[in-house]
């Protein structure tokens, strides 16, 4: 990795100017107006801003599972635009973890099945890749769980199931959406903290959207979103202040 | 994956089941109805069954077996000398009124055999001998007539006697026959004695009854039979098979029981691809959180048809097997027609095969259609 001389981490994603228009004629909304973010390896990214301002929107084009209308996204030095709709799959298949509000782990699959798909996605071969989930779920402290199903466990729990999930095949971009909305305190605050600690890597950039003030102080770095554009980007600490 | 498609198909059990409800009600709607079809238009060819023989001659207008244009004795002779015939015999058969002891009337079909080889007998006796038909006014009646005179009161057995046409009909034997479309009893006797039974005629033989000579294609001795003006021959085959023809093309049987069918396929088709569909449907949020994580197209796809085809085999076996059941619970009691050929099965099994690919195609496609980033909503 070429690490700037200023210190800084080098930039894993850049996005320059991206647009995206939800309709046409009337009912026609601009989600986003205009995008600039340089998301870095090695950091913990926030994006921040009132409900509505985009966010989601722009999650949802940073890892290329949303087309966008204009810009430019440079993900881990790939144009998105131009590549094919196969390609951009198999990229995120490869490159992408993902952690949901909703959790969106399989109801009738057990913990290790759910944070095996993507190695299994990946073509791994089933023992490969449930010995990998289960190595996940030791370390993300649900490996007793394993043969549990989703409507067993706690909202916390199927979170962790879900970090394992984001994280089994080794991914270098993990995005979050509000990862915390659908959790009490506790967990939420325990789902960050793991995230910080096994998430975290100089190799990998963690992206967490969301509106929950108390989990701020985890960020490296927070991009504040306002009405389809970032507005700021704050460094650790900066924004955090404000608020609390 | 695969494994995990079809452990999401089967770990919500209620789904399952009605999923599979629904395919083996259409499975069983349509092939009890196709049965219950082919077991009617099977019962059209009973004579066939009960007066085996291999080659039936007729009169040159007669285009189905239940159909009589009577000809003259003499025929029977010109049958006979005609090159690769073994022997030829006459047969009378008719719808008769016979008279019951207790002054009510059933009609019967007289089957009339040639007195001298009883060719065309019953195949299987219930009770008395077959040869014993040579005993003054004696008769042969089968299952169905001792159940018809068992609603009137009339206990049928060996020395029973009642009346055709004012003549005694006297009880010599019982016998099993095959179940005919016109659903009146089989009446055995000998081929003089059925032209007693008959109304006064000058042409009153109704068929006469080849066998070939060993070696020879009875292909061929039809063909020579069908150059004598007048006459017309079949083999047995060809003749069930242009006697079911002539049902579908000349009765409204195939047109009722075709509505039903295609309604069980329609129906079949709602139902199955309803609840197909309203699977797909609350599944896709995790087919749409799987193409996010890198799912291609081509793994779901297979995903979907793979839990479609389960379905479609577990719905398609229960049907089938229930439509089965309920063909041995009738053919005990002999009502209604049931006839499952290995036709009925498979066209079943194309049909549902069809169903299944229909909903998972209309379910893929809706999968492919989703954007990966609702996963976010
Ligand atoms: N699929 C969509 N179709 C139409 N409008 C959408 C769609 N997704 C989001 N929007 C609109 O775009 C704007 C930004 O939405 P979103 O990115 O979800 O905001 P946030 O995540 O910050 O709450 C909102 O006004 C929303 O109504
Ligand atoms: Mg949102």
């Amino acid at each position: 990795m070429n690490e700037p001389a200023n210190g800084h981490q080098s930039v894993a994603i850049e996005a320059r100017g991206v647009t995206k228009t939800f309709g046409t004629g009337d009912s026609a909304v601009a989600a986003l107006k205009g995008v600039n973010l340089d998301v870095r390896f090695g950091e913990l990214t926030m994006i921040v801003g009132p409900s509505g301002c985009g966010k989601t929107t722009f999650l949802s084009v940073l890892c290329g599972t949303m087309k966008f209308d204009g810009g430019s996204v440079q993900l881990f030095g790939r144009d998105l635009a131009a590549m094919r709709d196969a390609e951009v799959t198999a990229f995120r298949g490869k490159n992408v973890g993902f952690i949901f509000q909703q959790f969106n782990l399989i109801p009738t699959w057990s913990a290790v099945e759910n944070a095996s798909v993507p190695l299994l996605l990946a073509g791994a071969s089933r023992q490969t890749a449930e010995a990998a989930a289960q190595r996940l779920l030791d370390e993300v402290g649900i490996g007793q769980k394993r043969r549990s199903y989703p409507t067993e466990l706690s909202g916390g729990q199927q979170q962790r199931v879900a970090i394992a999930r984001a994280l089994v095949h080794e991914p270098r971009l993990i995005i979050c959406d509000e990862p915390t909305a659908s959790l009490d305190a506790a967990s939420g605050h325990h789902v960050l903290e793991l995230l910080q600690k096994i998430a975290c890597r100089p190799d990998r950039c963690v992206i967490v959207v969301t509106h929950d003030s108390r989990i701020f102080s985890f960020a490296d770095r927070i991009a504040e979103m306002e009405d389809g554009q970032v507005k700021a980007v704050h460094g650790r600490g900066e924004y955090h202040a404000q608020y609390v | 994956m695969l494994r995990l498609a079809l452990k999401m198909l089967y770990g919500d059990r209620a789904k399952y089941a009605m999923l599979v409800g629904g395919l083996t009600f259409c499975a069983l709607l349509m092939s009890q109805q196709v049965s219950v079809f082919c077991g009617l238009m099977r019962w059209t060819t009973a004579t066939l069954r009960n007066v085996q023989v291999p080659i039936w001659v007729a009169d040159a207008k007669v285009e189905q077996v239940n159909e009589v244009v009577a000809m003259r004795d003499i025929e029977v002779d010109r049958v006979k000398s005609v090159p690769g015939v073994e022997w030829a015999v006459p047969l009378f058969w008719g719808l008769l009124n016979a008279r019951l002891p207790d002054g009510s009337f059933q009609a019967v079909q007289l089957t009339g055999l040639d007195t001298a080889t009883l060719v065309g007998r019953p195949g299987k006796m219930l009770a008395g001998r077959v040869e014993d038909l040579r005993l003054p006014n004696a008769v042969i009646v089968d299952q169905v007539g001792v159940k018809k005179f068992k609603k009137k009161g009339i206990e049928l057995k060996i020395g029973s006697t009642f009346e055709i046409n004012d003549k005694e009909a006297r009880v010599v034997g019982l016998c099993q026959s095959d179940q005919s479309f016109l659903g009146q009893p089989y009446v055995f006797t000998t081929y003089d004695r059925a032209l007693e039974y008959a109304p006064p005629q000058r042409k009153r033989l109704s068929f006469v009854l080849v066998q070939p000579k060993p070696g020879v294609d009875p292909a061929t001795v039809v063909e020579t039979i069908r150059a004598i003006p007048g006459l017309t021959a079949y083999t047995s085959d060809d003749f069930f098979h242009r006697t079911i023809d002539w049902y579908m093309k000349n009765t409204g049987i195939p047109i009722s029981f075709g509505t039903v069918v295609v309604l069980g396929i329609v129906v079949g088709i709602a139902i199955a691809g309803q609840t197909f569909y309203l699977f797909v449907h609350e599944n896709l949020r995790f087919m749409a959180a799987l193409k996010a994580m890198g799912a291609r197209t081509r793994t779901l796809a297979a995903m979907v048809f793979l839990q479609a085809f389960a379905v479609g085999l577990a719905g398609y076996g229960l049907g089938v097997g229930a439509a089965a059941m309920f063909g041995f619970g009738v053919l005990k009691g002999g009502e209604p027609p049931f006839y499952m050929p290995w036709q009925v099965p498979v066209f079943t099994g194309v049909i549902i095969l069809f169903i299944c690919c229909l909903s998972a195609l209309i379910g893929l496609v809706k999968i492919i259609r989703a954007e990966p980033a609702v996963v976010f909503k």
